[in-house]
């Protein structure tokens, strides 16, 4: 493999900056633009949680009058939903585990002094920042933020008139989405280059750890699939100001009849979709990736078959662009495509059910330590088992038709994508937050964390899916209109309050973050007795990462309890060890 | 710790699928001729994937309770996962899960194959759906078989019925069309549905039919399904439509054949 210490060197020319906005606000330091992205993740799962909270009040409190905020009206319960799902899938799923902790922690695990494209990477941060105030700003415009959900589908999202919220709103909405995408184009092109050529010597691919390999591959994931959403959020622009007609064919709207003519609203759905199921992977590759790492480092063995595991997450990113219409069975496509697409699908299983297997013959016959992050990289299997079970039920169009916009569909992704995620993010702050702010967490209040969070989790998300065989459908604002929606409302109440429960759970985190920040025992610079780079660094680390020196790899990332070995784990940059089996 | 472990993702794991046996929160009774066979087909998933997700959760679980870390001197022990057996165990896993992807690939298909390959019979019930926000107009083309043109310059939604669809009354065809507020349909006879949306996306579900289909702006979608039982069924919207979607619903009236030619006639006579 080639060797790229010029590269690294000649790149890092910056030198440690000393003024506050050169180091925290406009820094090239890839760490403090990782923590940026780290910090504007949390507040932005903090205003996605409390839509959602709204949004569980509303259901089953229709006519409650909050304070501050009166009586919900149907639009802004839509309202609530675009922006819940929009926050959370850009902004919370995407931003936290790839911009955040992979600025963070790739160069430094494959012993780069930063960021191949530093600059880049201050714009890309900045750009997501943008995007954000976008984002948010559409609550406080005239008409407020747009209620056609967060997949926006035409001609809904295309048309002002279409309801209140599709103004000022629905642009702001679009611009926010295309800003990310040209922020996360940025952050994948970096991403991908630091991997390929910053790497320090003898950290061959086969070296890097599978985190390192996951961020890679969602970068790899996120160059194809973010163009193909910022063509369609401009095409969608133009749409709604300039008057083409991209995605609206002949109708009316509000008794008026539109001027489109000709436009397909699949269009939209094809465009959308093609970067839509990526995006799936965009947010849980990373934390696979972290959950290999964090089970081999909590059990004390090796990842079990780093190359199973690798190949297994290059099958997911291969597939996961052949399988966008499943999002699509009856939306009037061509049936015949369906059955291509529902193949294509149900071959996810295979990969998804051999990482499953690895991690749990990872933990087999170790020595298990049940430290805040093994916890929660466990519940991320247990969770990603549970996500993963339902969807070959929707993978098969014949059953899609009974389930497909019910709340079984929003079960399923909110337990494999929405929260196996958050509980990857959850495992990456709680392993990491020692060699990121030098502190150690406090760990009862960590593990407490985590049994509200599991616990509370399923108690949210599996009634979910008998509510959806009952034939609930997502996104209505109220349930008083339709016979037999009355009779699950004892159910819609049950999730509400364990939704309560759940989120003052996730204070306990909150809390346990800033105290730690503050008051927490000083961490050690390898408190896991990990492998990887970042620990054989100071705590935390020095502006160029390695003080100044560049490190040499001898050995693969997880090369614990190995045979004949002084210690149970062997650093990667420790004399070469004979390879043991 | 592991112990712990072990009980609360049993008892997760034992409750989630407990719901599902008792089938305390289920479909509703089925009401048309594909009804059974998607529903049987839920079920042999749900058992294959039942007995996945079981597998998995309590292998977890007891992984975790069997191999914590007691203090002890005892290490854990080195597998790389990547010996020849090793990698035949997860070769051997990857063929079972490849094979179960067939079986439903295969079965699924048929399914999916019977009910939307093939066009509607001949003699079917004709009517066009029509949603627009927030209601629904059905419509039957009359002893002429034939619809009449509507334009959406001569849409009125107010005047509700053949106004809000925008039928053009010079066609000579659109004279003995007739445009209901409500579906009815006679039993045991298929229906083609010609899904049509005036405005915005939106879907035509009804669960009891096992039946749902997007009605979509500028396309004229052809479907069929075929009930089975007289009865009113609930119709709703389940594709995101705007701020009145949740109120977007209706009914599917099914008859025997006498009353649904009863019907149509009456309503013929209405409009003459």
């Amino acid at each position: 493999m080639a060797t790229h210490e010029f590269a690294a060197e000649a790149s890092h020319a910056h030198a440690a900056p000393q003024g506050f906005i050169r180091k925290w606000i406009f820094s090239l330091d890839h760490k403090v633009i990782g923590l940026q992205y780290f910090f504007l993740a949390l507040a932005s799962v903090c205003v996605g949680m409390f839509l959602s909270l709204l949004m569980r009040i509303h259901l089953i409190w229709p006519t409650a009058v909050l304070p501050f905020l009166g009586e919900i009206k149907p639009e802004t319960y839509l309202s609530l939903v675009t922006m819940h799902g929009t926050i959370m899938v850009f902004f919370v799923l995407t931003t936290a585990p790839q911009a955040g902790f992979g600025n963070y922690f790739l160069p430094i695990q494959i012993g780069a002094p930063d960021m191949a494209f530093p600059v880049l990477n201050m714009l890309s941060f900045w750009t997501t920042f943008l995007a954000f105030v976008a984002a948010v700003t559409t609550f406080f415009v005239i008409g407020g933020a747009p209620l056609h959900g967060w997949t926006g589908y035409p001609p809904l999202s295309a048309l002002q008139a279409a309801g209140p919220g599709e103004g000022l709103g629905a642009d702001l909405w679009a611009i926010s989405i295309a800003l990310f995408c040209v922020a996360s184009l940025m952050g994948a092109l970096n991403f991908i280059t630091t991997t390929l050529d910053m790497r320090a010597k003898g950290m061959s691919l086969m070296r890097m750890p599978l985190t390192c390999w996951a961020w890679f591959l969602t970068a790899v994931l996120g160059l194809l699939a973010f163009g193909v959403l910022l063509s369609a959020c401009i095409l969608l622009l133009m749409d709604r100001n300039i008057g083409t007609s991209f995605f609206v064919p002949l109708g009316t709207i509000n008794g008026q009849v539109t001027a489109h003519k000709g436009g397909s609203p699949l269009l939209w759905q094809h465009l959308f979709w093609f970067f839509g199921h990526p995006e799936v992977y965009i947010a849980i590759l990373p934390a696979m990736g972290i959950c290999s790492q964090v089970l081999s480092v909590a059990s004390r063995k090796p990842a079990f078959s780093y190359k199973a595991i690798l190949l297994s997450m290059l099958s997911i990113v291969t597939l996961s662009f052949t399988v966008w219409g499943h999002h699509m069975f009856i939306s009037g496509m061509s049936p015949y495509s369906a059955y291509g697409f529902s193949i294509t699908t149900m071959a996810i299983t295979v990969p998804s059910a051999i990482l499953t297997f690895c991690w749990l013959a990872t933990l087999w016959r170790g020595k298990i330590q049940f430290t805040a992050p093994a916890l929660f990289g466990i519940g991320f299997v247990s969770l990603f088992v549970s996500g993963g079970v339902t969807g070959p039920f929707l993978a098969q169009p014949a059953l899609d038709i009974p389930l497909h916009d019910t709340y079984f569909v929003t079960g399923h992704f909110h337990l494999i994508m929405g929260v196996a995620s958050i509980f990857g993010i959850f495992a990456a702050t709680y392993y990491w937050l020692p060699k990121m702010f030098g502190r150690m967490f406090n760990e009862k209040l960590a593990r407490l964390h985590f049994w509200v969070s599991f616990a509370g989790t399923y108690a949210i998300f599996m009634p979910m899916h008998y509510l959806g065989l009952a034939g609930h459908p997502r996104r209505y604002s109220q349930l008083t209109e339709v016979g037999f929606l009355h009779d699950l409302i004892p159910l819609q109440k049950f999730i509400t309050f364990a939704a309560f429960i759940t989120i003052a759970g996730q204070l306990i985190f909150l809390v346990n973050l800033f105290w730690s920040l503050k008051f927490g025992a000083k961490a050690s610079d390898n408190p896991w007795e990990a492998t990887t780079l970042e620990w054989t660094t100071a705590t935390p680390p020095p502006h160029d990462n390695f003080g100044g020196h560049t490190p040499v790899v001898y050995n693969g990332p997880y090369e614990y309890s190995v045979p004949g070995a002084p210690r149970d784990y062997v650093m990667q940059t420790d004399p070469e060890i004979e390879p043991a089996h | 710790m592991g112990l712990v472990l072990l009980i609360v993702i049993c008892i997760i794991t034992f409750t989630s699928i407990f719901f599902f046996l008792a089938r305390t929160w289920w479909f509703p009774a089925g009401a048309a001729a594909a009804a059974a066979a998607l529903d049987h087909q839920f079920v042999n998933t749900g058992v294959a994937m039942g007995i996945a997700f079981v597998v998995a959760q309590v292998g977890l679980g007891l992984i975790l309770w069997k191999y914590r870390d007691r203090g002890s001197s005892g290490g854990a022990q080195y597998y790389s996962g990547e010996t020849h057996s090793e990698i035949l165990v997860i070769v051997l896993a990857a063929i079972g899960f490849m094979a179960m992807d067939i079986g439903v690939d295969v079965l699924g298909g048929h399914l999916w194959a019977a009910e939307r390959f093939r066009p509607a019979e001949a003699g079917a019930t004709k009517v066009e759906v029509n949603a627009m926000q927030f209601a629904w107009y059905f419509r039957y083309p009359g002893p002429d078989g034939k619809f009449g043109a509507t334009t959406p310059e001569l849409e009125d939604a107010s005047s509700g019925g053949e106004g809000a669809i925008g039928l053009d009354s010079r066609d000579p065809a659109a004279k003995d069309d007739i445009v209901s507020g409500i579906m009815v349909v006679p039993v045991n006879r298929e229906v083609e549905v010609i899904l049509r949306a005036h405005d915005v996306v939106h879907s035509f579900a009804v669960p009891a039919m096992r039946f749902k289909q997007d009605a979509v702006p500028g396309l004229a979608i052809h479907m069929h399904f075929t009930p089975t039982r007289t009865g009113d069924f609930e119709l709703l919207c389940s594709q995101l439509c705007g701020l009145g979607h949740y109120k977007m619903h209706g009914i599917v009236r099914v008859v025997t054949n006498e009353e649904f030619d009863k019907w149509l006639a009456a309503r013929e006579a209405e409009k003459q």
